[in-house]
């Protein structure tokens, strides 16, 4: 099964520069296992203390995964799935 | 990698009015331009403080995806990444570094706090590691680095 995973430039060092990689698995955890067997380093700019880093955007294809149960969201084959980081900052 | 940031008149100030409109909370947005290495600034896109704070800017998770989307339809590049404050000085906070994941963009800071005067100023964030640079503001990209004898004969 296999899932298109486009990759942000600030993690393409992980991915040898590619721009999107395929990936399988059932979930986006499952997801970003698989690249990290292939690509090591991804995740752990992804996953913090087993869940989506708070400011890193993962899409499957247009929805937010945040909303769609994290790591756990379901992923199906021929699904894009799109990391962004997020862009935040403040005064303090 | 560039250490200056030339940028158009036109688009310093569709920053500084974005900044001031939005006063008292933080502005956020980003120049887009082609992704071709050029480094230049050109479509400029203002977008929505989710956070509606004085003092912190996230950009919404939905126009995030659709900007992204966009550029890489136009093959563009965030070259300028701006926010505002608006009670401090122009210079990245603490949080400003350890968010800013776009090592090729250039990091605009304004500040508002002073109802007159604002500050512009640019930055280069790259793992954690701050480095102000130079602001060229130009009326226009065409011409400027033409010297004289680059000029057709007459």
């Amino acid at each position: 099964m296999a899932v298109t995973v486009s990759i942000p430039t600030i993690l393409r060092t992980h991915t040898g520069g590619e721009k999107s990689v395929e990936a399988s698995g059932k979930t986006v955890l499952e997801l970003i296992d698989d690249i990290e067997a292939k690509h090591g380093g991804l995740k752990a700019r992804l996953v913090k203390d087993e869940k989506l880093h708070r400011f890193v955007n993962v899409y499957v294809n247009d929805e937010d995964v945040r909303f769609s149960g994290g790591l756990e969201a379901e992923v199906k084959d021929g699904d894009t799935v799109t990391i962004l980081p997020a862009v935040a900052g403040g005064a303090r | 990698m560039t250490t200056v940031l030339r940028i158009r008149r036109d688009l310093v100030d569709a920053i500084v009015a974005h900044a001031r409109r939005d006063h008292p909370d933080e502005a956020c947005g980003v120049i887009a331009g082609p992704d071709d290495g050029s480094d230049r600034p050109e479509r400029f896109i203002p977008m929505v403080n989710a956070a509606r704070s004085p003092t912190f800017y996230e950009f919404d998770s939905g126009d995030l995806l659709k900007l992204y989307r966009e550029m890489d339809a136009n093959d563009e590049t965030p070259v300028v990444i701006y926010h505002s404050h608006t009670a401090t000085e122009a210079y990245p906070s603490r949080t400003d570094i350890k968010l800013a994941q776009e090592p090729f963009a250039h990091y605009v800071l304004v500040s508002t706090r002073d109802a007159d005067e604002h500050e512009f100023r640019s930055y280069r964030i790259v793992d954690g590691v701050v480095t102000e640079e130079p602001v060229e503001v130009v009326e226009s990209y065409m011409f400027a680095n033409t010297g004289s004898d680059d000029l057709p004969d007459a």
